[in-house]
Formats: structure tokens, sequence, C-alpha cells
């Protein structure tokens, strides 16, 4: 059965965008991760314009992480204090996010940038990600622990302040920084950022693990919400219709998903994840090195 | 002074031709709806004269069926730095969005090159561009990109010999729509020719719009973009809150 959406203003099968969102949700529950880094490449693989994919992968992800943030309420394992200053990052990443978008929109390269983006992070995470599963799989053998590393340069940086939860206090540049970097990935390539914030938090800012998650969600939610009202006001570009199946689909996945997870060993489920990371990114970027079918385009929906 | 008007009114009726069209259509609007798949249209018609039938070739029928034309930027990839990239593009001034041309018999017996430029009846002629930037080299092959990229995803249509005519008097043909329709005023026209002399001419509109929620939606998408962004919003937290508490519920009980 076909779906129209009236944004994208293409007709979709109906199957295939639920079984997109199952899939994705399955992931997330599995790994623990947002998914919206999978999201976004699966509706261009679909034929849905990079700008309407972005926008209303943004909105997507305001749905998946507010039923995770609503868990980590109730165990209290989210730091409110760290949470806004790296939602005041956030915020200003994103509205440079949308402007950066909106300028390479109007020059035609926007579809070069997302695909870009998700060929370089993509790349990057999967990489270090395997790395770091292999690592663990050996150590986990000999036996050894590493240990986490107390005292950086982020320790010698002013305006510090004092992060109850998290049992830190530190300078607010750090966490303000992150915030930013992670806003402005939001905006351009419509992911929660989660896959970055949450090694910036425990690595660079040595955030304890149990409150990271939380942390991370609590400040995706605003971003990822502020960037979806700056895509639906300055392009128009938030296929609603689209947000909703993807979501249905993702929040029954995200429970099958969860269940598969606790049968499987951490380790086996990183290497999986980073191969699977690696794989898409891999078919975005082979699409940029190949020669293309048809040289000629022509802007369409979203301007791309 | 009487004679004077009935002059004045007698050049002001439209010259009577002898072959007329009276049209028919299967509908004269097309509504994109939640679970539109496209639409295909029946055109039909006869061909009224108070003469008898003309001697010669027989006379030939086409239909085209266009929707809104709009200026449309066709950008071309290039390989830089190892990837392709958008470099060159061209602003061409008007094409429409859907293009469809159905004829009774094969092109060049249908009409002459002459009548098809006064009339712009064939897909290349459908499309206007007349200022491609200097720095561009060959600006033909962006207007013609816009018609292999269009062909291929069913938007123009060349239909060779689907007109069917019975009896030099009754004709039809249907046209099929596809799903990825732009909403707009769809101009119809049919044209009698003879020879590839356009005798007589149509015209009429099929109105294609979105209808219902998919209306809704997108009207207030753009006239309201603040609150559709808003509600979009909410109904992701209300989704993402219910998806929890179904979910804890189902665990708990």
């Amino acid at each position: 059965m076909q779906i129209f959406l009236p944004i994208a203003e293409v007709s979709v099968n109906l199957f295939l965008l639920l079984g997109a969102g199952t899939l994705v949700g399955i992931l997330s529950g599995m790994f623990g991760v947002g998914g919206g880094f999978l999201i976004t490449p699966l509706l261009f693989f679909m034929g849905i314009s990079p700008a309407v994919a972005v926008a209303t992968g943004a909105n997507q992800i305001v749905a998946s992480s507010f039923s995770g943030l609503l868990a980590h309420l109730r165990r209290k394992t989210v730091d409110l204090q760290m949470g806004t200053v790296l939602l005041i990052g956030g915020l200003v990443g994103a509205a440079l996010g949308v402007m950066l978008f909106n300028y390479l929109r109007s020059l035609g390269q926007v579809d070069l940038l997302v695909r870009l983006c998700y060929v370089i992070f993509l790349g990057i995470i999967g990489t270090l990600m395997l790395i770091e599963s292999i690592n663990a799989i050996r150590k986990s053998r000999t036996g050894r622990t590493s240990k986490r590393h107390k005292h950086n340069w982020v320790h010698g940086l002013p305006l510090k302040m004092r992060f109850r939860t998290s049992g830190l206090y530190i300078s607010v540049i750090p966490p303000i920084l992150v915030g930013l970097a992670v806003g402005v990935l939001a905006a351009v390539m419509g992911v929660g950022g989660g896959f970055i914030m949450v090694p910036a938090m425990i690595y660079l800012l040595g955030m304890p693990t149990k409150v990271v998650i939380g942390t991370s969600l609590f400040q995706i939610i605003f971003v990822a919400a502020f960037t979806t009202m700056l895509h639906a006001v300055t392009n128009q570009t938030v296929d609603m219709p689209l947000a909703v199946l993807l979501l249905l689909g993702g929040v029954v996945g995200a429970q099958i998903g969860t269940v598969i997870g606790l049968r499987m060993k951490a380790e086996q489920l990183r290497i999986l994840l980073a191969l699977l990371v690696m794989l898409v990114g891999a078919k975005l970027g082979l699409e940029l090195l190949l020669q293309p079918d048809e040289l000629y385009s022509i802007a369409g929906v979203g301007g791309a | 002074m009487m004679r004077w008007l009935f002059a004045l009114l007698f050049l002001a009726l439209p010259a009577k031709a002898a072959e007329e069209v009276v049209l028919g259509l299967s509908h004269d609007r097309v509504s994109i709806t939640a679970n539109f798949d496209g639409s295909e249209i029946l055109i039909f018609g006869a061909i009224k004269r108070e003469t008898a039938i003309p001697e010669g070739p027989p006379l030939q029928v086409i239909v085209s069926l266009s929707g809104p034309s709009k200026p449309e930027t066709v950008r071309r990839k290039d390989r830089r730095f190892g990837i392709w990239v958008n470099t060159d593009s061209v602003e061409v001034d008007a094409a429409p969005s859907f293009y469809a041309v159905a004829t009774s018999a094969p092109w060049s017996e249908a009409i002459t090159e002459v009548e098809d430029l006064r009339h712009k009846i064939s897909i290349p002629r459908a499309i206007r561009s007349v200022g491609a930037p200097m720095t561009v080299e060959n600006a033909q092959a962006f207007s013609d990109a816009i018609i292999r990229i269009r062909e291929d995803n069913g938007l123009y249509q060349l239909l060779e010999n689907t007109v069917a005519v019975d009896q030099q008097t009754l004709f039809r043909t249907s046209i099929k729509m596809p799903a990825n329709l732009v909403e707009g005023a769809y101009q119809t026209r049919i044209f009698l020719t003879r020879e590839g002399r356009v005798i007589n001419k149509f015209d009429t509109v099929i109105d294609v719009r979105k209808v219902g929620l998919e209306r809704w939606l997108f009207s207030l998408s753009r006239s309201n973009p603040m609150i559709y962004g808003l509600l979009s919003l909410t109904i992701a937290i209300l989704a993402g809150w219910g998806a929890s508490t179904a979910f804890r519920m189902m665990r708990n009980g």
C-alpha cells in the first residue's frame, strides 16, 4: 500500500516505512543508540530529499528520546545542571547549523554537505567502535582493566562550576563546546548526536557512566525540538505523517531490540553495530565516489 | 448605422470552424489523498461538423495534458577532488511539472514542425529556456536533462498512436498520471489536424488538489509554520510518552 507524503511530495510504500522504523527501533533498542544516524540515510535510499529527511529525522528523535528520558528521570540518572549547560551550547549550535544548512541549500550543495558529514562521521565512529570493542574482548581475556584518566587539560580552564549529580567541579567551557558541536550536527545531519556526546562526556568531561545516557537524552530532546522548529519555520520541510510512521515502527522495534540486546554479549553487540555503521557509511561514500548514472538533477522539494 | 453594428458583431464572433471538438472527461479533478497512487484520466469526445467529411488524408487528434509550469534550477555534477559535486547550474525559465501528449498517428504525420512551434505541443517545445548564463557550455543539455529525468519518472510522456479515432468522428485516449504530482490547474488541450495543420483547438482544465488531511497539513506547514512545528513536536512527545507508559503497563501487568 502506497502512502502519499504531503511535504516530501512522494508516494512511499507504507510497509517499507514501518519496516524501516521497526528495523531502526530494534537496532536502537539493542545498542542503546538513538538511531537518527541510521534513519536519515535510509530515507535517502527511499528517495526522500535530504532536506526533508534531515528535518523529519529531527522530529522523530524528539519522540524516541522522550520515552527514554522518562525512564532515566524516574531512575534519577539525569544531571539536569550539566544538561542545561550542554543545552545552551546545543541551541546556539543548532541555530548555526540551520543557517549553514540554508546557506548551502541556496548554493545547491546541501545534499553534498549532508552526505559528506554522514560518510565522515559514520566512518570515524564505526572504526573507533570496532577497534575499541576488539580491544575490550582482548582485555577481558587477559583480565586487565584500563583506568580512566582523572586529570587532563579540561581541569585547567576558568569559569568552574560544581555539578552535584555528576560529582564534578569543572569549567563550563568544555560542556558548552561539546553541546555546540552536537547542535551543529543535529541541524545538519538530523541526528540526536548521542554517538558524539556520550564518548565526549565520558572521556573529555569525566562524567560517571550512569548519568551519561540520561543527561545526553535531556540535551538531545531540546536540541532536536529546536532544530525541528527551525526547519519547519525556515524550510517547511518537516513531514508529519512520515515522522509518525517512522515513530510507530520505532517504538515497537525498540522493545523487541531491548529483549534481543539482553541475550547478547555487550562486546559482540558493539562489533555488530560498528560493522553496520561502517556499512552505511561505505554505501553513502561509494555514491559520492562513483560516477552517478544521471549527472543532472532538478532542484526539487527542499532544493537539494 | 445598423449595418455597421452588424458588421462589428460579425467580426467579434469567432470564425466558425468546419470541424469542432466536443469533449468529455472521465473526471475533471484529481484528488491527492493519503493513499494516492496515481490516476488515470480518460479523455474522449466527438468531432462536430455541419458538412460532410472532407476528402483527403484522415483527421488526426492530438491531446496534451500539462501540469503547472515553473522555473526550475537544473544542476550538473562534476568530479571535484575525487567526489561528484554539483557544479554548473542553469535556470530553465518554465518547465511543466507534468506533460503528456498523445497522438492518433506517428508524430510526424500528426503535425508539422511549424504548427508544433506555433502551438508548443511537443515536449521540448513545452519547455521554455532563454537565459542560460554564458559561462555554461551546452545549455541545451540542461533542458534535455529535465526531459530525460521527468520521462524516467513518468512525468513526461510522448504517447504516439494512443488516441483512437472512429469514423473520423469519435476519439478517446487515456493518460496515466503518476503518484508524484504537483498541485494545480492541469491544462488539457485537444488539437484536430489535417495534413499536419491544426484546424481546431479546444482547451479545458483538470484540477489536481491535495484533499483532506494532506491538504490540511500541507497548507498549515506553509501558512502557519510555527504552529505546524509545534504540532509536530506535540505529536512526537505524546507518542514517546504513550509508548513508554504502554510498555511499562505491559511489563507490570
